[in-house]
């Protein structure tokens, strides 16, 4: 396995509150991980790290690494906005911009441009139109929602149904290429069939990008991911291979957990 | 309240349906060959009521175990024991089945004569009941260790029914007017042969639903010399059944 994500002894503390309590795991590159645990063991706390979304929460403090492709993504020169295009987040609402199906996915890369090297000097520009359809057709294609809004790209996206505004997210998120993808309860708002959707497509996203997902649904992290990581209270408690946790967990705690007699 | 409330009372009931089992099917076995041990004939009623019992429960649990499934996704050490409940039904039917066979067959056997002359077929018996015996309560006590050493034991049961056999071959080539007396002796040897196959399948469910590994296929390759069987350590049946 090669390692996307590497935490090293990772504590979060919101004022007093230790809601993390030394963290060190490997999240594999090209798999899909779930984060499981009862409410407020800080598997939300722990993915918002990953793309440094805790830095907005006031009183917030994170000690420890979190190492990405070899570098610290806490150091002081990072630059938090890469860091949030290569590590993309979805959230548990569906959350569409107030604009149009084709400008909620265009967004993105119409922000950051086109960084390319002419004559040995560095510069950057904008899309040409071209380029943006291309970038708008490939990401809800990779989100597989391109059949169903080929035809309206210029309707609003938050007149689309829960699981296909949660689809146009995931496709805003691919938009600007990145490397890892966290999803925070994506399917916690959606229907069955739409929870259907959106596993097939983690599944299928695992292929391009490393997918990291927080569940509260044992079934769901049973039914999608490689590998699955037990949080209680703050302390990773166990991680391993999928079928072992559901199958012969290690630790009484997550055994207790996923057979559902404590949380 | 506790957690998920109607699931732990549907897997309490489950696991009195499989003890109720078990007990039936032991018990059922035990009477067996207590008919042969003391040639008493009036015990047939009892095993072919026991069978009848063994046979409802192995229909109840089946589905129960079906329903759990589907309305309450076990997994871990749940999915494990309702895993071996599914395969156990099975073989302790095989128990309530081969009971009746045996109950079925016996006859006074020459006034019970032939028995004295083929006392390996009672050492047998006495072995095959301690196998079940021990298969039974590995699975009541979640005993892996015990379940564990069962395929040894049944390395000396199939070492027994090969000894058996070729003594009743040779006593039948002696005198063929007792072939029929023989080929009941020798269907009762292989029915007891099989059920400790069965008891030594239940070991293998018990092991894997207590560890969650499966049985190391070395643990099978045991030999009679090795096998603490204890096969010549009971001679009276009576101490190995605890008969009243």
């Amino acid at each position: 396995m090669t390692t996307a994500i590497h935490t090293d002894d990772l504590h979060v503390y919101f004022e007093k509150n230790h809601a993390l309590k030394g963290v060190t795991m490997d999240i594999g590159m090209n798999e899909v991980t779930s984060i499981i645990g009862p409410s407020g063991c800080g598997k939300s706390t722990f993915i918002r790290c990953i793309n440094r979304m805790n830095d907005i929460i006031p009183g917030c403090s994170v000690k420890g690494a979190i190492m990405v492709d070899g570098a610290d993504i806490n150091d002081d020169d990072v630059d938090v906005v890469n860091v949030r295009r290569r590590i993309g987040m979805v959230f548990q609402k569906p959350n569409p911009f107030p604009k149009s199906i084709y400008e909620n996915v265009a967004y993105g890369p119409r922000l950051h441009g086109v960084t390319e090297t002419v004559d040995g000097k560095v510069r950057r520009r904008k899309h040409t139109k071209e380029e943006l359809d291309g970038i708008v057709e490939h990401s809800l294609r990779r989100a597989a929602l391109w059949d169903e809004v080929k035809d309206r790209l210029d309707k609003s996206g938050t007149s689309l149904s829960g699981g296909q505004q949660q689809r146009l997210c995931i496709a805003r998120t691919l938009a600007v290429n990145p490397e890892i993808i966290l999803f925070d309860e994506p399917c916690s708002a959606l229907d069955p069939i739409a929870t259907a959707k959106i596993e097939d497509l983690l599944v299928d996203l695992k292929k391009d990008y490393t997918v990291v997902i927080v569940t509260h649904s044992m079934q769901q992290a049973a039914r999608i991911s490689d590998k699955t990581a037990f949080f209680y209270l703050g302390d990773l408690i166990e991680m391993g291979d999928t079928k072992q946790i559901f199958e012969r967990p290690q630790k009484e705690l997550t055994e207790q957990y996923i057979t559902g007699r404590m949380g | 309240m506790t957690p998920r409330t109607t699931f732990n009372y549907e897997m309490e009931e489950l696991n009195k349906e499989i003890t109720e089992m078990a007990h039936a099917s032991r018990t059922a076995f035990e009477r067996s060959v207590q008919m042969i041990t003391d040639m008493d004939f009036s015990l047939r009623e009892e095993v072919r009521a026991l069978d009848k019992r063994i046979y409802q429960l192995n229909e109840q649990i089946d589905k129960h175990c079906l329903d759990i499934i589907a309305l309450h996704s076990p997994v871990a050490g749940d999915l494990r024991l309702i895993s071996a409940c599914l395969k156990m039904v099975e073989d302790l039917n095989r128990f309530g089945r081969y009971a009746t066979d045996i109950a079925e067959l016996i006859d006074d056997f020459e006034g019970g004569k032939a028995f004295k002359r083929f006392e390996s077929l009672r050492t047998m018996s006495c072995l095959v009941v301690g196998i079940v015996d021990d298969a039974v309560y590995s699975f009541l006590q979640r005993d892996a260790e015990k379940a564990s050493h069962l395929h040894e034991r049944d390395d000396a049961v199939d070492a027994l029914y090969d000894s058996i056999f070729r003594e009743i071959l040779t006593y039948m080539m002696e005198d063929p007017r007792k072939i029929t007396v023989g080929i009941d002796l020798i269907l009762v040897a292989r029915y007891m042969e099989r059920v400790a196959d069965h008891a030594c399948n239940i070991g293998e469910y018990v092991y894997h639903m207590v560890t969650g590994e499966r049985l190391d296929p070395k643990l099978r390759t045991g030999n009679v010399e090795q096998a603490p069987c204890g096969i010549f350590e009971h001679p009276d049946p009576r101490s190995e059944l605890d008969l009243k």
